[in-house]
Parts: structure tokens; sequence; C-alpha cells
């Protein structure tokens, strides 16, 4: 968009807006393709008469309004058009939707059409990478453009992911609801991994230049935030929001002068984002308290907390922290939460320990291209004196590891070792 | 970027008046708005200077002045705190906000990153 003020703000209208405004379009059309597209209509006549005319006083009302009549006018036209072959049953269906006036959006909170639109969006009948670039679009308000390179693929590539997704929700008959309580657990899973892989792209980058990509990060948070705005009974949506408010506090504190990565031992605490620290205690607290047993975020949590409320590594109660990973280990029996375990277990027990659970692991053919595998072994290896083989490690780490600045840290690690 | 609000006091402020039911109830409103709308970070209001204290500093001289302070329109009566991409959303939202009436000005400030201060510490 040009960077006129007026056009900034139609930007900032639209960002607020426009997953509300899909949302309750969606509701009205049963098809999120075509209420993007209205939508988007919208948008184009704000961005023709705003400049113009100024802000309406009510934005939201009128870009709904207008979405309907130019959806109106322009089903009018194709049902004229195609009323020769017959083709009218369901676009009839819509114009009757749309000409109705809407009660619904009376009497319903508009917000429920928010929270429909995520479970969307989220749907499982969709691939992982369709339901990222889904919901970043249509709920994170972001252009293709802005999708495309947080996640370093072409725009046509993630124009071509969407509407083949919108394609598949619709082909899918996917409804437009809040699935019912005995789905409800595994629906709001998947909504929750979503919005914590945008998180983690923006968090340790896999792949590029870039160690972190904090808007990504934003751009998370912001929809844990909302979720938790709209479901906040859930305690895994608690969870996970805490856990990604207590990560990002450290953002700023995990990239060096020269953006290389400073490891969580070397981070100047002081640094820390402390409004962050602190939401993320209270989220953690509010899912404690609405949890039977603990759910996998909200543990993560847990354990990003003992390193929140700590001064220094070591002061961190690493026993606390190997006891989580316990949990979390028995619910989600991941080689990933095993490794992470035993980083714990060398800082609580010693390295011996923690060496004795890396070579369990070793075999694990879900780790055997993993970069922290080699990495975590060396630093043990370090703690042990046996400097030549943990060299080694390194080298294999850096060798499997994508992202140039972590790559880097890698190397210098092994080179630290070089007797 | 983080944005903070600064509401200003008014003289029934002052006067330790708390807000009406009616009042309460539509900043709760916009409040849960923000909420969900995943902008707020932090809210709180303040309680009058009545309650305040000042703290002069002069030379090695430190001189506490008890409130209330008078001009009660540039005093701070509470504040938000939102995270927002850009400064127009801060202001659109600020446009939302209930309550303001009269000349009332509300003062919108973005908060720095610190790192924006670390290349002065090189």
């Amino acid at each position: 968009m040009t960077a006129s003020p007026t056009h900034r703000a139609i930007d900032a209208v639209w960002r607020i807006e426009s997953a509300r405004l899909i949302a309750g379009l969606t509701r009205l059309v049963r098809n999120v393709s075509v209420a993007e597209d209205m939508a988007q209509d919208a948008l184009v006549a704000a961005l023709e008469q705003w400049p113009q005319d100024g802000i309406p006083d009510n934005p939201g009302a009128w870009l709904m309004t207008t979405a309907k009549r130019r959806g109106i006018d322009a089903l009018r036209r194709r049902v004229a058009l195609e009323r020769k072959q017959e083709l009218i049953g369901h676009e009839l269906q819509i114009l009757g939707e749309l000409e109705q006036p809407d009660l619904a959006a009376e009497v319903d909170d508009v917000q429920d059409d928010v929270l429909r639109l995520i479970f969307m969006t989220c749907h499982p009948v969709l691939s992982r990478d369709a339901r990222v670039a889904l919901t970043l679009r249509l709920l994170g308000g972001l252009s293709t453009t802005e999708i495309a390179r947080a996640f370093l693929v072409s725009g046509s590539t993630v124009t071509q992911r969407i509407v083949r997704a919108k394609r598949t929700l619709g082909e899918a008959r996917v409804p437009f609801e809040v699935p019912g309580r005995d789905e409800l657990g595994d629906r709001v899973s998947a909504v929750l991994e979503v919005i914590y892989l945008v998180f983690n792209e923006g968090y340790a980058a896999t792949g590029g230049e870039q160690w972190t990509r904090p808007v990504l990060c934003q751009d998370a948070l912001r929809l844990g935030r909302i979720l938790a705005g709209l479901m906040p009974r859930e305690p895994e949506v608690h969870g996970l929001l805490s856990l990604m408010e207590l990560q990002a506090s450290r953002l700023r504190a995990r990239v060096g002068p020269d953006g290389e990565p400073v490891r969580l031992a070397d981070q100047d605490r002081a640094r820390w984002d402390h409004l962050l620290v602190q939401r993320g205690l209270t989220g953690l607290q509010r899912a404690e308290e609405l949890s039977g047993a603990l759910g996998p975020y909200t543990l993560q949590a847990a354990i990003a907390a003992c390193h929140a409320r700590a001064r220094s590594v070591e002061q961190t109660d690493w026993v606390r922290i190997v006891a989580l990973y316990d949990g979390l280990a028995a619910l989600t029996g991941s080689p990933v939460v095993e490794l992470n375990r035993a980083v714990a277990v060398t800082m609580a027990f010693g390295p011996e320990a923690g060496l004795e659970l890396i070579d369990s692991l070793a075999g694990d053919p879900a780790l055997r291209d993993y970069h922290l595998l080699p990495s975590v072994r060396g630093d043990i290896l370090e703690r042990l004196g046996r400097l030549t083989e943990a060299h080694d490690e390194f080298v294999r780490a850096a060798d499997l590891c994508a992202n140039v600045s972590e790559r880097g840290l890698l190397l210098s690690r092994a080179l630290a070792c070089n007797p | 970027m983080r944005f903070m609000v600064l509401v200003p006091g008014s003289p029934e402020f002052e006067s330790g008046e708390l807000p009406s039911k009616g009042d309460l109830e539509a900043m709760g409103k916009f409040n849960e708005e923000l909420v969900k709308a995943g902008v707020m970070l932090a809210a709180d209001g303040l309680h009058p200077s009545s309650k305040a204290a000042r703290v002069r500093f002069d030379g090695r001289e430190r001189t506490v002045i008890d409130g209330p302070f008078t001009e009660a329109k540039e005093l701070v009566a509470g504040y938000w705190i939102w995270e927002c991409a850009s400064q127009e959303e801060a202001i659109e939202w600020l446009k939302r906000a209930p309550l303001f009436d009269g000349g009332m000005e509300i003062e919108l400030r973005q908060i720095m990153d610190p790192e924006e201060l670390e290349g002065q510490l090189k």
C-alpha cells in the first residue's frame, strides 16, 4: 500500500477489522472464499473513497455494509448471466441470506464468528502449511507478500496454498462452527499447533540468515491473545500464551550485537522484557487454576517460568525442571522432549547422568538429522573435559544446522574446544 | 510496537470521586474489546494526587513534597499499554475509546525499544 497518511490509516483499520469482517461475511455466505473476495472488494472501495471523504466514524460497519452491497450487486449480475444455464440455486441462496437484515450480528456476539473462523482456518482437513498461511492471511490480516517473506517462500507459492486451502474447505464442506464438546479438545490442539508453529518460526528461524524474526513472534502472540480472549476457560490456550510470552521475554537478550545467538546461560537477564515475564507468569497461574492435569503447553510454560524466575543459571530450580520434563515426556513421548530433559538432568545431577540419557537417544530415527542432538552431546562432553569429542560433535551439529547464525555459534563452540 | 496511552485526571478524579457504574461498564467493554483484539498488554488506574509524593532534586539535596498537586489536567490518572503493528493502529484504537469528551486530549506515546538506546552504550 502507498504511504500517504490516509492509506496508512486504512491499513490500520484493515488490521483491526478484517478478521471480524471476513468472519461475519463467512457466516452469511457460508463460503470463506466468497467472503474474503467480498471483504477485499470493500477494502478496494475504502481505498477509493476514504482519501476523499475521510475515514467514516464507524469504519467496521462501513466495510461490512459496503461488502454486502457490492456482494449483492455482483451476485445479481451472475444470477442474471447464469439464469439461462440454470445454475442459480446456490447463488440465489446466498443472495437471499445477504438481502435479509443480519439479525444474527445483533443477537450473536460478532466475536463468536472470529472464533468459528479460527477453527475453520486451522481445520485438520488442511495441510500444516495451508493452515498457517490461511490463518495468518484471514485472522492475522497479513498480505500474501508478508507471509511469503516470513516463511522464505515465493509469493505465488503462498497464493496457491491459500487458493487451494479455500477450495479444500469448500469441497470438504467444513462447517462454520465451534466444534462440539466431543472433538473440542483435539480441535483446540490443532489451533494451538498453528499458532506455535508461527511463533517458533519467529523465535528460532529454521532457515535463512537471521536467528530470530520478532515480527512473526508478534503475530503469533497477537493470535494467542485473541484466542485467550475468546476462550477464557481453556487452560491450554492460556498455557500456550504464557509459554510464548515467557519465551518472547527473552527475544532481545538472545541476539548479540552482531545478530549472533546468545545462549540462555550467557544472556543478560536485565535485558529480558519484564512486562512479558509478568504476563507470562500470570497466564501460567491462570492455566494451572483451570487445569486438571497440566497439558503439554502449560507444562512447557511452567518450565519457561522456572527460567524466568531465576536470577541466574546457577540459581535455576533444575530439579523442578527435570520433574516437569518427566511429565512432558510421559505426555508426549517426544524424543525432542527427552533431549531437553537430558539438558536439565545435566544441570541438576551432573554431566555423567546427562550423557547416559543422550546416548540412549542416539539411535532414535526422529533425531537422526536434528542438529541439537550433537549440539547437546557436545556441550555435555565439554563439561566432562572430553574436548576432542566435543569439538567433533559441534562440527557435526553445524553441518546439520540450516540457520546461518546458529551454525556460526556452533562452529565457534567447536573452535573453542580445540586443544 | 508498544504504546502507552496516558489518561489525564480531572477535578472530579482529583477529589477522589469514583467513576459511575455506567462509565465503568463502558470502559470495561472497551477494555474487553482491546483484550479480544490481542492489543492490550496492561492497564491501570492511579490514585489521585492527594496520595502522591514528589521528590525534588537539587545538587545533593532531596526534598519530598507531598500531594495533592494542582493542575488536575496535567496529572496522570491512568494508563494503557498496547501492542500494535503501527502508530496508526494505536490511533485507530484510541479514537474508539469511550467517555472522553469536552475537548479532552489523550496522549499516545510510543514506548522506546531498549535497543534504540543500546547504540549509546557502545
